[in-house]
């Protein structure tokens, strides 16, 4: 808002600026009168007013974007930065129990393909896990693991391995 | 009229290369120089009538490949006889050759070819001489082995693989493995359905996409018969096993459960299958009856349990499980299911498999950090690392336990290698095109 005023006040100045070059010049040609050229009015308003329910829904929203968690290497613990965002597909899953998702859990290339099946099932499962204790339904969650079978990053180095090591929360599939 | 003449022999070459996709090379990295030297003496072609595989070059490569020979470089041999009995021994001896390969391509009237081949052994003596195609041989040549055939054209090549496997068996005492085949998956990511399942010869050669799909495809293995595959599909976005047969195409998901679908392994008797299920919360070993698809469960543990494999008596499986902290390879006898743990050394040992006389166990191994091909004495426990490339899984053992397939990165693309299971040859097999994974060698087919 700070910033809205800020303008405002700005475009006040320079029409009192023009304004008064403007009446220089007419002082300057006394034969001649010029008419000052009209200054369009300038209006702002204020966005509309949101419930707070609104913002919270939006926030929701907001929080939801983000539907890939990350995990260590051979491991299935669910890293603490991730719990807030488990909560708000946890709860929004819960209160919309015809909404359906599948889990999708991968693993980085390195150890068998066969182990990586396992491993990505375990991360799927621990998502799961979360969400069924915030109130998910098992009839709405589907757990499939790729393994190691589809990378989101093809590279063969630690960052494309991290970005692999992954659970995807899939709607509509 | 010359030009002309060119044109129709470049027509003839041209017709009888397959398409080059997904073909597999081969570049040896290691273990050329201990390879006994032989020598490989270009096919007489009589008759006029050029045949349309090289058959002496499919033996070259084929014994090349093997890694326990070195054929002797065309531009160096010292002649090139058509018959044993015209072998000068003395400049074989010279050069130090053990074995010199001789033969001949000859065109019937009717199509067909006439190939016979003759294996001279340049430091023994035959003093007697010998009867070749009811004819005395003058003494002095050896002759280790000798045979003809009638051969349909299309069979050339099948033949040449036969004679590779004579002349292997005959020099090393091992039954050989050429006239076999090799399952593997190829992702061309470029394509409508990247996902393909290519069945080719051993050496590479025909490979031939059985199944294509735009999900994953995984763990072909092959049936005890080399007649089926079962590999795993996620065709519909969910796990299945499926069973497939190589040469009718007849296919059949033979599990769909709710979970993991994976990791298929035949029973010797082609019978069953073990595999790893999920439907009961967390992956476990079952076995599957092939005919009535019954199932029962083989391992009960809050760990991950996979990777079956029949020890080739077909009295227990091995499997993965990382019910200690660590994947490690564990066995369970199938009269009392009680499990025993097998590997000790390194953190990581998985995806095992065993040679056809259940002494050695193949399986992917990390001692700290990198994770290779290592092969397992099964009375004494010791292990072996195979391998120095990077990433390194899914080995499969040659039917004659000489050789093993495996997947890893070479130059930052996934591909084939190859490793003996001495650890003495080495090779990178480079596709023309995409990812080659999950390589799986058949049993002998004849």
């Amino acid at each position: 808002m700070k910033k809205v005023f800020g303008k405002i006040a700005f475009m006040g100045m320079a029409s009192l600026v023009l304004a008064a070059c403007s009446s220089n010049q007419a002082d300057t040609s006394a034969t001649e009168t010029q008419p000052v050229a009209e200054q369009p009015v300038v209006t702002e308003q204020l966005p509309p007013q949101k419930t707070a329910e609104e913002l919270a829904r939006e926030a929701d929203i907001e929080k939801r974007k983000a539907r890939i968690i990350y995990f260590d290497f051979d491991k299935s613990e669910i890293k603490p930065e991730y719990r807030e965002l488990l909560q708000a597909h946890g709860e929004f899953l819960a209160k919309h129990p015809e909404i359906n998702v599948v889990l999708e859990g991968h693993a980085d290339e390195r150890g068998t393909p066969e182990y990586n099946i396992a491993l990505g099932e375990r991360r799927a499962k621990a998502v799961a896990d979360i969400f069924r204790t915030l109130g998910v339904s098992d009839s709405q969650m589907q757990v499939v693991s790729y393994g190691e079978e589809r990378p989101v990053d093809p590279g063969h180095n630690e960052a494309a391995w991290a970005k692999n090591r992954r659970v995807e929360i899939r709607y509509n599939d | 009229m010359k030009h002309v003449k060119y044109l129709v022999w470049f027509c003839c070459f041209w017709l009888a290369v397959p398409p080059a996709r997904a073909v597999i090379e081969i570049e040896i990295t290691k273990g050329l120089d201990s390879a006994r030297p032989i020598a490989v003496i270009p096919f007489a072609t009589r008759e006029g009538v050029r045949p349309p595989v090289d058959v002496a070059m499919v033996v070259n490569s084929d014994l090349r490949r093997s890694g326990r020979f070195r054929p002797m470089p065309l531009a160096d041999l010292p002649e090139r006889p058509f018959s044993a009995s015209a072998v000068q021994v003395k400049l074989w001896q010279e050069k130090g050759i053990e074995a010199v390969l001789v033969g001949t391509v000859k065109a019937l009237p009717d199509g067909d070819f006439e190939v016979g081949f003759e294996l001279v052994d340049p430091f023994r003596s035959d003093l007697d001489g010998h009867l070749e195609n009811g004819e005395l041989v003058v003494p002095g040549v050896s002759v280790l082995v000798a045979r003809t055939a009638r051969v349909p054209a299309e069979a050339l090549r099948k033949y040449a693989h036969h004679i590779s496997d004579v002349v292997y068996e005959t020099l090393t005492g091992v039954r050989g493995a050429f006239s076999t085949k090799i399952a593997y998956v190829g992702i061309d990511r470029t394509q409508t359905n990247p996902y393909q399942l290519f069945v080719a010869d051993a050496d590479g050669y025909a490979p031939f996409a059985l199944v294509k799909s735009r999900l994953p495809i995984m763990s072909p293995a092959w049936s005890p018969d080399g007649q089926q595959l079962a590999y795993v599909s996620f065709e519909g976005r969910r796990s299945a096993v499926v069973v497939q047969h190589v040469y009718t195409g007849e296919r059949r998901v033979v599990s769909r459960l709710p979970g993991i679908n994976g990791a298929p392994s035949w029973s010797p008797d082609g019978k069953r299958l073990a595999l790893t299920l999920s439907k009961d919360g967390n992956p476990e070993i079952y076995m599957l009856e092939l005919d009535n698809l019954r199932l029962t469960r083989l391992t009960r543990n809050s760990a991950i349990d996979t990777e079956p494999a029949w020890y080739p008596d077909g009295t227990a499986i091995a499997f993965t499980s990382d019910r200690g902290g660590s994947p490690q390879i564990y066995r369970m006898n199938l009269v009392d299911r009680k499990a025993t743990r097998l590997t000790f050394q390194g953190n990581y040992n998985a995806g095992a498999s065993f040679t056809a006389d259940g002494r050695q166990m193949v399986l992917v191994h990390r001692a700290t950090d990198q994770f290779h091909i290592a092969i397992m004495e099964m009375q004494t426990g010791l292990m072996q690392e195979l391998t120095e490339t990077w990433l390194d899984e899914s080995p499969s053992v040659a039917p004659n336990g000489s050789m093993i397939i495996y997947a890893t990165l070479s130059r930052g693309r996934r591909v084939l290698a190859a490793v003996s299971t001495d650890g003495r040859f080495r090779a990178i097999l480079p596709s023309s095109q995409g990812e080659v994974r999950a390589p799986a060698w058949s049993p002998f087919l004849n």
